[in-house]
């Protein structure tokens, strides 16, 4: 018997293992097209940011050294056998290995992430199950407009906004930045880093927030209409009563899909929230690469956020199959 | 209204209808139960018969207090004497009237038959369960068995142990039986005739008038939404002439081993009754008088009935 479920895991993650490498080169081929695409020239950006003069000598030394005049096909097979050994290039506006900014950038925008993620979990479910249960009545009215208005509002004006009130009005939080200027990364506190993180994870859990609030709220008002509780009621299960034996259960596989699922728009979302509290994140290393034409960053991250939100998926597919008994005791 | 004192349900003149948008802007009400009366003694099981959409689950609905929040009830409905108002159905609910659910759809996709089973109210009859689950031939492991994993039959025993696990001196079973072997269907009875022995009662909602006619004491015959007669089980038994509504009649001749008669006609869908007795259209002996008034009940030989000509 669990021969079986290890066989079906092992075949589940082979076919999505597959998947996942079939969809990074088909994000690869597009994103290098893209680049080669775009209107900014990557060594006029890289000399800009010298800051100093370039003989056309040095320049077109340059540009052998990149590859610029190469055949955009021939350019893309080179990175992708460097990348397949190991190497996924220097950034040119960092001056630094690609791998090592991905890393360092991930840490701080995991950070934020991830509480944004919790937070806006949380907030989601618990705002969700009072609309569901407050169905049409005031408090319902209230959250359900309130989570209409959160989701027509662009991530970056809210961020703002934010930023006017708290920063700059109220003086509660610091203007941006992941830690106090004029201080040395190493003297820098874990507190420091909380106080300057708190604000924009705020705002990318305002964003995506209200999607699950919405969401849970319509799945408990279906379960809450099914026979089932219908019959707990005729029971003589009250409404609480109800909502923790039955409600929960029911609702909690969904919205945790929906958590998961969600990371692409978080991602999204906190390239938008770092930008506007330039805090220096993956989000802000990306627009950064990307106006400046800095192609193995833009590339690095790309790939990066593919296998990010790829990862999310996976891991609620493979939730699915633990929590619903639906589907793991059939596969037994 | 005086409330006879050894009545356990009494229900008179009792109609639901559902208001609903129909065309535009308009306001329908449409009436599915209409006029109904029944009456359940302690010690009794009532059997009621009647085909698809005579209102058979809603009037167990009605009862227990689940309808849909735009059903309109009206009439009497009283239990041990006391009106059952929405309060006192809340109250009683699952203490001391039981449901037992049509299908397998009433249980919780998510959770265990067991703690199903069981319901909220400590301490857990898990004892009581096991007893249960023994008589009804329920294998060990159905306990730890989600709902899906359930065969039809299984489901239904399930569903019957939901009700007698409780103390209920009432209990509404909707189409218990389907899907049950021979000997479970005749268990499941049996544990709902020492009930009534006890003093308690069961109300017994069925399709299957030969094994109903087995157990019960009283059969009510419904047709759209209404009863059209009340009779002793044994005149059921004594056969077709002992019976007093044309639609009973009718009914009994329809049963495979009475010849296997068909009724000419269709049983009218509400929202479009006739004016006067319901069954009219399709009647035989109807008269004018028939079709221009609802006919009132009137007791008769021991039972019921709701018909100008019934003998």
């Amino acid at each position: 018997m669990d021969r079986g479920i290890f066989a079906r895991l092992v075949k589940n993650f082979v076919v999505y293992g597959l998947r996942i490498i079939s969809l990074l080169l088909a994000v690869s081929i597009i994103a290098f097209t893209l680049v080669s695409a775009s209107p900014i020239d990557p060594v006029q950006q890289y000399i800009l940011g010298l800051g100093t003069a370039v003989s056309p000598e040095k320049r077109a030394e340059i540009e052998a050294y990149w590859g610029v005049n190469e055949p955009p096909v021939r350019r893309y097979l080179t990175w992708l056998n460097e990348l397949l050994h190991g190497n996924m290039g220097e950034s040119a506006i960092y001056r630094r290995p690609v791998s090592d900014i991905l890393w360092e950038r991930f840490a701080n925008s995991l950070a934020l992430m991830l509480c944004a993620w919790v937070l806006a979990g949380v907030i989601g479910f618990a705002l969700g199950c009072v609309m569901g249960m407050y169905r049409d009545r005031l408090p319902d009215k209230i959250i359900k407009k309130v989570c209409y208005i959160l989701s027509s509002m662009p991530t970056f004006w809210l961020g703002l906004l934010l930023l006017l009130v708290f920063s700059v009005w109220l003086g509660w939080f610091p203007i941006g930045f992941s830690s106090p200027i004029g201080v040395l990364s190493e003297n820098v506190t874990v507190g420091q880093k909380i106080y300057h993180l708190i604000l924009p994870a705020f705002t990318l859990s305002l964003m995506s927030f209200s999607n699950i609030a919405l969401h849970t709220r319509q799945k408990l008002i279906d379960v809450l209409n099914s026979e089932y509780v219908l019959f707990a009621r005729a029971r003589g299960e009250g409404r609480w009563t109800v909502l923790c034996r039955h409600g929960l259960r029911n609702i909690l596989l969904p919205a945790l899909t929906l958590q998961f699922a969600s990371f692409a728009e978080l991602f999204g979302g906190s390239v938008m929230a770092e930008n506007v509290f330039s805090y220096p994140g993956l989000g802000s290393a990306v627009s950064a690469a990307g106006l400046q034409g800095d192609v193995p960053l833009l590339l690095g991250i790309t790939l990066f956020s593919t296998l990010f939100v790829s990862v999310g998926n996976l891991i609620a597919n493979l939730l699915y199959g633990v929590i619903d008994p639906q589907i793991r005791e059939v596969g037994r | 209204m005086e409330q006879k004192k050894d009545t356990l349900l009494e229900i008179h003149n009792l109609s639901v209808s559902f208001s609903m948008y129909g065309h535009g802007f308009e306001r329908t009400n449409l009436k599915v139960i209409s006029d109904l009366h029944l009456t359940v003694h302690p010690g009794e099981i009532v059997a009621i018969a009647g085909s698809s959409g005579s209102g058979k689950s809603l009037l167990a609905s009605a009862i227990l207090g689940i309808l849909p929040d735009n059903a309109v009830v009206e009439g009497h409905l009283h239990y041990k004497g006391q009106e059952l108002t929405p309060d006192l159905q809340k109250k009683l609910c699952g203490k001391e009237i039981a449901l037992v659910p049509q299908s397998v759809a009433y249980l919780d996709p998510l959770m265990k038959v067991g703690a199903q089973v069981d319901g909220h109210c400590r301490p857990k009859p898990v004892q009581k369960r096991r007893k249960l689950f023994e008589r009804l031939q329920l294998p060990d492991n159905t306990p730890r068995l989600y709902p899906f994993q359930l065969s039809g039959g299984m489901a239904r025993r399930v569903l019957v142990s939901t009700a007698l696990i409780t103390d209920a001196e009432l209990i509404i079973a909707d189409e218990p039986t389907p899907g049950m072997s021979l000997y479970q269907a005749l268990e499941a009875l049996k544990m709902f005739r020492e009930m009534a022995d006890e003093g308690k009662a069961v109300v017994l909602i069925t399709h299957d008038i030969d094994l109903a006619v087995e157990f019960a004491d009283r059969v009510a015959v419904f047709y759209a939404g209404t009863t059209v007669e009340t009779a002793p089980v044994s005149d059921f038994k004594a056969g077709v002439d002992a019976l007093r509504h044309p639609y009973s009649k009718a009914l009994w001749r329809a049963l495979p081993q009475n010849g296997f008669e068909p009724v000419p006609g269709f049983q009218p869908y509400a929202g479009n009754l006739p004016r006067g007795c319901l069954f009219a259209p399709r009647c035989p002996y109807r008269t004018a008088e028939c079709e221009r008034q609802v006919p009132p009940v009137r007791e008769l030989r021991g039972g019921e009935v709701r018909c100008y000509h019934g003998t």
